[in-house]
């Protein structure tokens, strides 16, 4: 019998910018347009060089703004191209309206968001309020915890994206400052095993802009009369059951990942010493690994403490958050943005949803806005303020982590 | 896990350095993750950048605000900002300085001092005050935390070439060979 010896890993040191550049060179993308913006710049100049050196073999335009870039990566995915961007903040905004048009075009892009805080106060930060004031556009979204996340996962979005129950734009979301710009090991997979595993681009299928089938794209729809109303929910249903037929092909395009590269992702929710947990904190993005070092601690105290982090943002893994979370005292959900409809975390609405039909109180928390550190630290007050909830059963106000700083 | 903190000002190469070193750490089998502070690029301004290193996986992605060690690239830097600050006991500080070790003052915490005449060796070779790589080859004397080897393989495998590279490959011999590391004896309890 011969042994299938698996080759030594190619590891290099790079920060998560570099990082997501290098998914989207393996992944041999067609067509990228960009336009750089704080703290996105850097991984559109990795692209650029990997395109001029001839590593990647896509066409890069330069436009003028946001709002071409998503309108040249429309028509190219309409021609049948892979194709890619990033972006984040202000530059998010001004691409607004082609991103909000992209998801019921059903067009499989994938995106990066090197999530920042929104102005204004004026600032260049990481956050995830970018990310957040677009979670119900109908983009998938994705949140990264580690460097060699963003490669893996970048990568995996494209098979999520091009499932033909799918067809839905992905954004794979990457914190910026704390992922863009730190510095690690990461493994780099092979090309070929990558082309394997990504198998043939097949994205126009279903709307083209092709001479030799013709069709009108996106023609006027809706309104009150003839078949309009009808054919408006069938379109507006069809989207939500991509969204919500992605849950599986998340796991399943995760669980092949795993397989093929021998690294394992959590594809929805992460639970982390969540058995025999009675308090549990919720998390998301570059956060978590504070988070659990700060669970490890109180484990080590004596704390019966867990952690879910959440990976998959939309569609809401509602579902699996809820399964991890039963039988919990209580819950904490840590927060890098604001939802200032309901003075509180976005996250922490969306896990309150997922438990409705549970009595466990829980609480928001809200920390490294605009840049701010979530240390250990600031982790162990959370835990605290959870112990705190698991006795009172009555949810305080928002705890703002940064606060006295 | 041991902490480091790099100290410099915009424009020498902090946040680069941090780079080389967790290459170079990388080679030697470490988990390494090094992250810059966040700043509007301005050259002069002071710059930081945090560096952590261990036989396991690290998973805080956070600033460093108890380093084992404290690297400062720049001779004046400590004037505008406390580059002590936090430090732990038995500390290590690895100072780019012209000043022998009696006319500069630091904390108690700081049990090991490496100084080097980093602005004068890269005038000489760089004919521009430029000192990130001659600090790496002080850091690698004074500490033990990496080998002079791996700092030359990931200054080579780094975007440098051509005469660029051979510089700071003499840079990084130099800073090595010209840093004086002194034990510091604990001043008796008053």
């Amino acid at each position: 019998m011969s042994a299938v010896l698996k080759p030594k890993p190619h590891y290099i040191v790079c920060d998560g910018n570099e990082a997501a550049a290098w998914a989207v060179s393996l992944a041999q993308v067609d067509m990228v347009a960009v336009y750089p913006i704080t703290p996105q710049s850097s991984l559109v100049e990795y692209l650029a060089k990997f395109i001029a050196d001839g590593r990647l073999g896509a066409e890069i335009v330069d436009v003028e703004g946001e709002h071409s870039v998503l309108s040249v990566l429309q028509g190219a995915c309409l021609a049948g191209a892979r194709t890619y961007t990033a972006s984040c903040g202000p530059g998010l905004a001004f691409m607004f309206e082609p991103y909000m048009r992209t998801p019921g075009m059903r067009l499989p892009m994938v995106m990066t968001i090197v999530t920042r805080d929104t102005l204004t106060p004026q600032s260049v930060w990481g956050g995830h309020q970018d990310a957040m004031s677009v979670r119900e556009v109908g983009w998938i979204q994705i949140y990264c915890e580690t460097l060699q996340e963003i490669l893996d996962t970048t990568i995996m979005a494209y098979r999520i994206a091009e499932h033909h129950g799918v067809m839905l734009p992905v954004n794979v979301c990457h914190d910026g400052n704390y992922l863009s710009f730190a510095t690690g090991r990461i493994d780099l997979p092979d090309q070929a095993e990558v082309a394997a595993f990504l198998g043939q681009r097949d994205v126009n299928w279903h709307v083209a802009l092709d001479p030799e089938r013709p069709m009108a794209v996106d023609p006027l729809t809706g309104g009150a009369g003839g078949p309009g109303p009808a054919l408006f929910v069938r379109y507006r249903k069809g989207q939500c059951q991509g969204m919500q037929n992605s849950l599986a092909v998340i796991e399943e395009v995760h669980a092949d990942w795993g397989r093929r590269f021998g690294r394992y992702h959590a594809p929805l929710v992460e639970a982390y010493r969540m058995e025999d947990a009675e308090l549990a904190l919720v998390t998301l993005g570059s956060m978590t690994g504070a988070a659990k070092d700060a669970v490890d601690a109180a484990r080590a105290q004596g704390q019966k403490v867990g952690l879910a982090k959440v990976k998959t943002y939309r569609p809401f893994p509602a579902k699996k958050l809820a399964e991890i979370l039963a039988g919990v005292a209580a819950v904490a959900v840590v927060d890098r943005s604001v939802s200032f409809g309901w003075n509180c975390g976005p996250l922490y609405q969306d896990t309150l949803a997922a438990l409705q039909s549970s009595t466990i109180p829980a609480m928001s928390c809200i920390g490294g806005l605009a840049g701010a550190d979530i240390t250990v630290g600031h982790f162990a007050r959370v835990i605290a303020a959870c112990a705190e909830l698991a006795q009172s059963r009555t949810p305080g106000d928002t705890l703002w982590l940064n606060e006295h700083d | 896990m041991i902490e480091i903190r790099l100290h410099g000002r915009g424009g020498q190469g902090a946040v680069l350095a941090g780079n080389i070193l967790a290459a170079a750490m990388v080679h030697e089998g470490r988990h390494v993750v090094a992250i810059p502070s966040f700043g509007f690029e301005r050259r002069g301004a002071p710059v930081a950048s945090f560096l952590r290193f261990d036989d396991k996986e690290i998973r805080q992605l956070t600033n460093i605000y108890a380093p084992d060690c404290v690297l400062c690239i720049d001779p004046t830097v400590g004037r505008a900002v406390n580059i002590f600050d936090g430090v732990r006991e038995q500390g290590i500080w690895v100072q780019c300085s012209a000043k022998p070790l009696a006319a500069l003052s630091f904390p108690d915490s700081i049990a090991t001092v490496g100084l080097c005449d980093a602005v004068s060796i890269a005038l000489d070779i760089f004919r521009r005050s430029i000192t990130n790589t001659i600090m790496l080859g002080a850091l690698a004397k004074t500490t033990g935390y990496v080998s002079l080897e791996a700092l030359r393989v990931a200054i080579q495998s780094s975007a440098f070439r051509d005469a660029g590279l051979k510089q700071n490959l003499a840079a990084l011999e130099r800073g090595y060979e010209e840093t004086v590391v002194h034990k510091i004896e604990r001043r008796a309890a008053a």
